[in-house]
């Protein structure tokens, strides 16, 4: 089977180092380049299945390069940032980074994501059922089972879980759930959002204050956390 | 903290210059009317020893320029009403004015030295509150060191054993050797967590995020991570029935709640019970945290959110985490309390005013 190709972008040799080992461990193929330049290079000769990118490098910011790559690049990209820097996250995920790891990370955190992020790219869009642990949602007919019993959800609600189900282990921002659900002039309104999850949360998890579907991501959004 | 002017002594804070010019002026005055209303049963010459002591006193209190004006103000006065022949400048007599010239010279010194002696004074106790100061820092620097070195000490050595090729470990003390290097970084992050929080504050460009907040969620999700470290306590959660949703910076707050329990984790015994209560009363948002611990002595309580305090006897820390808690709250215009409780235990309660909405339930279907 084709072993799937991970460019890493970080000018940090001890993250490449540490990168290599637990991904090559994983048996995917990896490669890295320690600059923005180099990256680009990398990514526009020979396209990887999935790039690693670190929002400071020396010669770029990340997000520049990011932007960039997103005119002609449309596989996942995994931002890699240190703490405290939700803003920066958000204005990634917003460009279209497909998930975010912050420093420091737990090597079995970074590879569930890069697994689910290239188990996302590789699903085909046209799905009509998703099924996850105990959740079923069936996308023609809109109907939603827990433990086989039908779960009955408003059209709001509805519309919330299938946007999070069909972004399964992926981030959502706040900002890009408000504007898919309830359109562009709602993108501040986040009081609708908390509504909703909340209500959402006590139809679909078993104890609605510990949730294992819909996880909120501090300052950022949520993740539907696909377990399937 | 060092601040010379609070400190207890027979001198008070100073009034500012231009009072203390108008203080030395009526003073001089209030002295020359009860003078001369006196001046039926005393001599001039005894009016003078009266001005001395006045002008005396204005220097226990005031600084030089002001006080150097009254006795100024003081020669004249006497002069002109007091010395024959009155309300002139002229003096009759020699004698008067050689009183005249001696008056002034005695109350220029009696300023000056008063004025040294006050300086001196004040000298002495800035450099003793220095050392105090000094000895503080020097203390609570020696814990941040110790709480920064330990774990990156274990680090180096258990790498350093780890890749050592002539000693030969077994499986069981490497695979330990591995557990302390985990243990270690973990506990290095949260400290220099708490150092970037810490500084995050100092910058003076710490701004908080706000967006709506379900109370709820982020006490549980506070909960949820620190799990681990709950497993050894009760937990008891209490949430107000249908809180609105509030105006905070949920990752802000996150922290705040974080580091109060984290603290109730690492200062109270296991098997006691940590008690995490939200509610809505006022118009406020009022979020406890208790513990069943020992509570904290009264007499440190005002230093309990200063940064780098750690209590008599404790077990470690940075003395940071509630030093940060502060901060955030007051980034949030809220303030926070520490009590003791009645039978056991410390309670902090951060309350906090911010908008709301009642948007509980929302119709679509």
């Amino acid at each position: 089977m084709h072993k799937a190709q991970i460019l890493v972008i970080d000018d940090e040799v001890q993250i490449q180092r540490l990168l290599h080992i637990t991904l090559q461990r994983e048996d995917f193929d990896v490669s890295s380049a320690s600059t923005a330049a180099e990256g680009i290079t990398r990514v526009a000769q020979h396209p990887p299945d999935l790039v690693l990118l670190d929002l400071g490098l020396p010669d770029k910011s990340g997000h520049d390069v990011l932007k960039h790559l997103r005119e002609w690049y449309s596989k996942p990209i995994l931002i890699i940032s240190v703490q405290s820097d939700e803003a920066a996250i958000v204005k990634a995920l917003d460009d279209g980074a497909n998930d975010y790891v912050i420093k420091p990370f737990r090597t079995g955190e970074l590879v569930a994501r890069v697994r689910t992020a290239l188990r996302n790219a590789a699903a085909e869009g046209n799905k009509t059922e998703l099924t996850f642990s105990d959740l079923t949602i069936d996308l023609v007919s809109r109907a939603v089972k827990k433990k086989g019993v039908a779960v009955k959800l408003t059209a709001t609600e509805y519309s919330l879980l299938s946007l999070l189900a069909r972004n399964g282990g992926k981030v959502l921002t706040h900002h890009y759930m408000l504007t898919q659900i309830w359109g562009q002039h709602y993108h501040e309104q986040s009081q609708y959002l908390r509504v909703f999850i909340g209500q959402l949360r006590k139809k679909i998890e078993d104890d609605p204050n510990r949730p294992t579907y819909i996880v909120t991501e501090s300052g950022v959004g949520y993740r539907f956390t696909a377990h399937q | 903290m060092r601040n010379a002017e609070t400190v207890k002594g027979f001198l008070f804070n100073k009034p500012p210059k231009k009072r203390q010019y108008a203080i030395c002026i009526f003073t001089v005055a209030g002295a020359t009317i009860i003078c001369s209303g006196l001046d039926k049963f005393i001599d001039y010459r005894n009016v003078a020893l009266i001005l001395l002591v006045t002008v005396s006193c204005l220097a226990m209190f005031l600084d030089i320029l002001p006080v150097l004006l009254a006795a100024t103000l003081s020669a004249l006065v006497w002069d002109f009403f007091f010395i024959p022949p009155r309300l002139t400048l002229t003096i009759g007599e020699t004698e008067d004015r050689i009183l005249l010239i001696m008056y002034f010279v005695i109350a220029l010194i009696n300023a000056v030295l008063t004025f040294k002696i006050r300086q001196m004074e004040k000298e002495v106790r800035e450099k003793s509150e220095r050392a105090r100061e000094v000895k503080f820092y020097n203390t609570l620097f020696n814990s941040l060191s110790h709480e920064l070195r330990t774990p990156i000490t274990t680090i180096i050595g258990a790498s350093d054993n780890l890749m050592n090729q002539s000693v030969r470990l077994d499986d069981t003390t490497r695979k330990e050797l591995l557990a302390e290097v985990s243990i270690a970084a973990l506990r290095l992050n949260q400290q220099v967590e708490n150092l970037l929080s810490m500084s995050r504050l100092e910058s003076g460009v710490f701004q908080i995020k706000k967006d709506w907040v379900d109370v709820n969620e982020l006490i549980h999700k506070v909960v949820h991570h620190l799990e681990p470290q709950l497993e050894k306590f009760r937990t008891s959660i209490d949430i107000g029935e249908n809180l609105p949703l509030f105006k905070l910076d949920f990752g802000i707050m996150e922290q705040v709640l974080y580091n109060l329990i984290y603290n109730a984790v690492i200062h109270t015994p296991e098997n006691t019970t940590i008690t995490i209560q939200a509610l809505f009363t006022e118009g406020k948002l009022i979020l406890k945290v208790a513990d069943n611990g020992r509570g904290f002595p009264e007499d440190e309580f005002e230093n309990v959110f200063t940064k780098f305090y750690q209590p008599q006897g404790s077990k470690g820390g940075t003395g940071l985490g509630l030093s940060i808690v502060k901060g955030f709250v007051e980034a949030h215009h809220g303030t926070i309390t520490l009590e003791n409780l009645p039978v056991c235990g410390a309670m902090f309660t951060v309350t906090i005013e911010t908008e709301v909405t009642h948007l509980n339930k929302i119709n679509d279907a």
